[in-house]
C-alpha cells in the first residue's frame, strides 16, 4: 500500500538497505547505508530485520506526506524531523497517521538521518538489494510526485534506544584504524604524520568517499597494482590528500592505502560535515575485530526485544 | 602458490600471491576463487580477484583473522599446478569504425596502419580478463598487439556510450555503461556487458578470455533487436590451451 507520497524530494534521498553482497568481483558496488548502525536500530526499533530498506536522508531532508496511518522511526543525525510542524524525538519509534507531514529542518547534527517504517520499504530490488546507485541505473534518488509503498503491521510506537546508547555525531572524531596493505611503501615519516595530525573533511565528500584536506608530504609510488578496495579503505594518492572510501566506492583501486577505518567507527566518518575533523588512531586487527562483535551484540540483543 | 596477507580492516583480508602479472598467475588466481566457490566457508561472503590478489570479504562475528587465514593457506597451496586445460572464449560483435568508433582513423594514422589492419590486429588476438572493476562489469584485459597502443585522449570525453571499444596505452577495454572517458573509441558492441533486469546480469568473469569479431552496421542492429527481445545467443565456446 502506498505510505508516503513525495511532495519535496530533499537534498539527495535514497533508498538504502545494508547493501548488495556478491557482486564486488564483478565491479559493482556494494553501496548501501552510510550509516550502517543507524540503519539498523531504525529497523529494531519499528519491529523489522536490521537490513530493511530505509530512507537515507542528507543534510536537507524530504517532505512527505503520509497515505496511511503506521509506526515510522528516524534514526542517524539531527536534520530535525518533523510531523505536522512539531518535532519528533530522534531513536523511538512514533506513529504517524494519514493525511500528517513529515519533513525536516536544520541539520543540528550528523548529516544523514535514517527513515525507516513497519514492515520497510518496498522498493524495487536490484541484485538482492534495495540500495540506490544512480551511476549504474540501480534505482534513482527521491523526486517531487514519487509514492513509497510498503505494508506495514498492526504495531504500538514508542520503542526508544535508551539514551546512552545513542551515538554522538561530532564535528571532531577520532576513528580506529588497522594499518594496510601498503604502508610499507610510504615512508616513516608521512605514516607518523597521517596519525598525529588533525585532518579536514572536504565539501567534495559524497557516498563513494570523504575526501580530507591534509597536505601531507607524500613522496612515494603513489600507484600499485590494482587491487580490492574495502570499506573504510584509506586511499593517500600523490597530492597528500587522503580519501577515506564508502559503500558507493569502485571495487578496485590503484593508488596506495595507508589503513582501513574500521567498521564501528564508519557511522562517526560518514556523519562528519564538510570542514569537519578527523583524528585516526592506529588498532591491531584483534581489536578492530572485538569492537565490531562488541557492536554485533549489541544489535542482536536489541533485536531479540524487539521481533 | 605463495601467499602474504594483509588485513583490510576487521571484515576483509588481502591475499597477495607476490609473482609478476602473467596468465599463469591469473589463471592460479582464477582456481583460487573456483576454490572458494566449491567450500562455501561459513563466514567468508565474497571476494574480488585482481592482477596478483584476491581481497575476501568475511564476517568477522563468524572467522577471526587468524581463523581466515588458516582456512586460505590450504587453498593457496594447493594452486601450484597450471591444471587449466581449456579456456573459455566469448565473441564480442563489433562494429569498428564512423560514429560507432570515432578515434579508429587518428589511431589508425598514428600508429602508420590502415584502418582495416588495425581491425585484422585487434580482432586476431584472445584477451584475457585480468579482473574486473572501475564500473559494473569493465574487464581489465591483456595481450593487446603492441602495433596498436596509443595513448589516452588527451582530454577525455564528457560521455562514452555504453558498448564502446576502446585502446589506452597497450589495454584494450569495453565500456558498460555510458560514462566519461578518455580511451580512443575504434568500435561499438551492441552486447550489454551489464544488465541488471537479468537473472545473470554479467557475460563474463576474470580468467575468461574475449574475441572481438568485425560486423556490419546491420547486423549491429539485428543484435540489438535480438538482445531486445531476448532471442540472442551469446557465443562461448571451450578452447584447448
Amino acid at each position: 500500500m502506498k505510505l508516503f507520497s513525495v511532495e519535496k524530494p530533499g537534498l539527495y534521498t535514497t533508498y538504502q538497505d545494508l547493501g548488495r553482497v556478491g557482486y564486488l568481483k564483478y565491479g559493482v558496488p556494494a553501496s548501501g547505508a552510510l550509516d550502517r548502525f543507524a540503519l539498523q536500530v531504525g529497523n529494531i526499533l519499528v519491529g523489522n530485520e536490521r537490513g530493511a530498506a530505509g530512507l537515507e536522508v542528507t543534510m536537507q531532508g524530504p517532505e512527505l506526506l503520509a497515505e496511511e496511518t503506521f509506526v515510522m522511526a528516524v534514526t542517524g543525525g539531527d536534520l530535525s524531523p518533523m510531523i505536522n510542524g512539531r518535532r519528533i524525538p530522534l531513536w523511538k519509534s512514533v506513529l504517524i497517521k494519514k493525511g500528517q507531514v513529515l519533513e525536516f529542518g536544520q541539520p543540528r547534527q550528523g548529516v544523514r538521518a535514517y527513515l525507516t517504517v513497519s514492515g520497510g520499504f518496498h522498493a524495487k530490488k536490484y541484485m538482492g538489494s534495495r540500495s540506490v546507485y544512480e551511476p549504474a541505473g540501480l534505482g534513482r534518488k527521491l523526486e517531487k510526485g514519487d509514492e513509497l509503498v510498503g505494508e506495514p503491521r498492526q504495531q504500538k510506537a514508542g520503542t526508544g534506544l535508551f539514551f546512552t546508547e545513542i551515538p554522538d555525531y561530532d564535528r571532531d572524531v577520532d576513528v580506529r584504524v588497522v594499518k594496510g596493505p601498503h604502508h610499507e611503501q610510504i615512508s616513516d615519516k608521512v605514516v607518523s604524520d597521517f596519525f598525529a595530525m588533525t585532518h579536514d573533511v572536504s565539501p567534495q565528500s559524497n557516498r563513494m568517499g570523504y575526501r580530507l584536506q591534509s597536505d601531507l608530504a607524500t613522496n612515494h609510488e603513489a600507484n600499485v597494482i590494482s587491487d580490492g578496495v574495502p570499506l573504510g579503505g584509506i586511499q593517500l594518492p600523490g597530492n597528500g590528500q587522503p580519501i577515506i572510501l564508502l559503500a558507493d566506492r569502485q571495487t578496485t583501486g590503484g593508488y596506495t592505502r595507508i589503513g582501513t577505518v574500521i567498521g564501528p567507527d564508519l557511522p562517526l566518518v560518514a556523519q562528519l560535515p564538510p570542514g569537519g575533523k578527523i583524528r585516526f588512531k592506529e588498532v591491531s586487527v584483534e581489536e578492530a575485530q572485538e569492537a565490531a562483535k562488541q557492536e554485533e551484540q549489541k544489535l542482536r540483543i536489541w533485536e531479540r526485544f524487539t521481533r | 602458490m605463495k601467499i602474504t596477507f594483509y588485513p583490510l580492516g576487521e571484515a576483509a583480508v588481502k591475499c597477495c600471491f607476490h609473482e609478476d602479472i602473467s596468465t599463469a598467475l591469473t589463471y592460479n588466481i582464477q582456481a583460487f576463487c573456483k576454490k572458494l566457490v566449491h567450500q562455501k566457508h561459513v563466514g567468508i561472503s565474497e571476494w574480488v580477484p585482481a592482477y596478483d590478489s584476491v581481497a575476501v570479504y568475511y564476517d568477522p562475528w563468524k572467522l577471526s583473522y587468524e581463523e581466515i587465514t588458516n582456512v586460505l593457506v590450504p587453498i593457496a597451496n594447493e594452486m601450484d599446478a597450471h591444471e587449466k586445460k581449456t579456456k573459455t572464449v566469448i565473441t564480442i560483435p563489433t562494429v569498428y569504425g564512423s560514429d560507432y568508433g570515432p578515434d579508429l582513423e587518428n589511431l589508425a594514422a598514428a600508429n602508420k596502419l590502415s584502418t582495416k589492419k588495425v581491425i585484422n590486429l585487434h580482432t586476431k588476438r584472445h584477451y584475457l580478463i585480468n579482473m574486473i572493476g572501475f564500473l559494473p562489469g569493465f574487464p581489465y584485459l591483456s595481450g593487446l598487439d603492441e602495433r596498436i597502443a596509443m595513448p589516452r585522449l588527451e582530454s577525455p570525453r564528457q560521455s562514452v556510450p555504453a558498448g564502446s571499444v576502446g585502446i589506452a596505452e597497450s589495454q584494450t577495454g569495453i565500456y558498460p555503461l555510458d560514462s566519461p572517458g578518455g580511451w580512443n573509441i575504434i568500435g561499438r558492441t551492441p552486447l550489454k556487458l551489464f544488465d541488471a533486469e537479468k537473472e545473470e546480469p554479467f557475460l563474463f568473469e576474470q580468467g575468461d578470455y574475449l574475441q572481438f569479431t568485425a560486423i556490419s552496421e546491420d547486423e549491429y542492429k539485428q543484435i540489438q533487436r535480438e538482445i531486445e527481445k531476448g532471442t540472442y545467443k551469446l557465443e562461448r565456446r571451450e578452447e584447448s590451451e
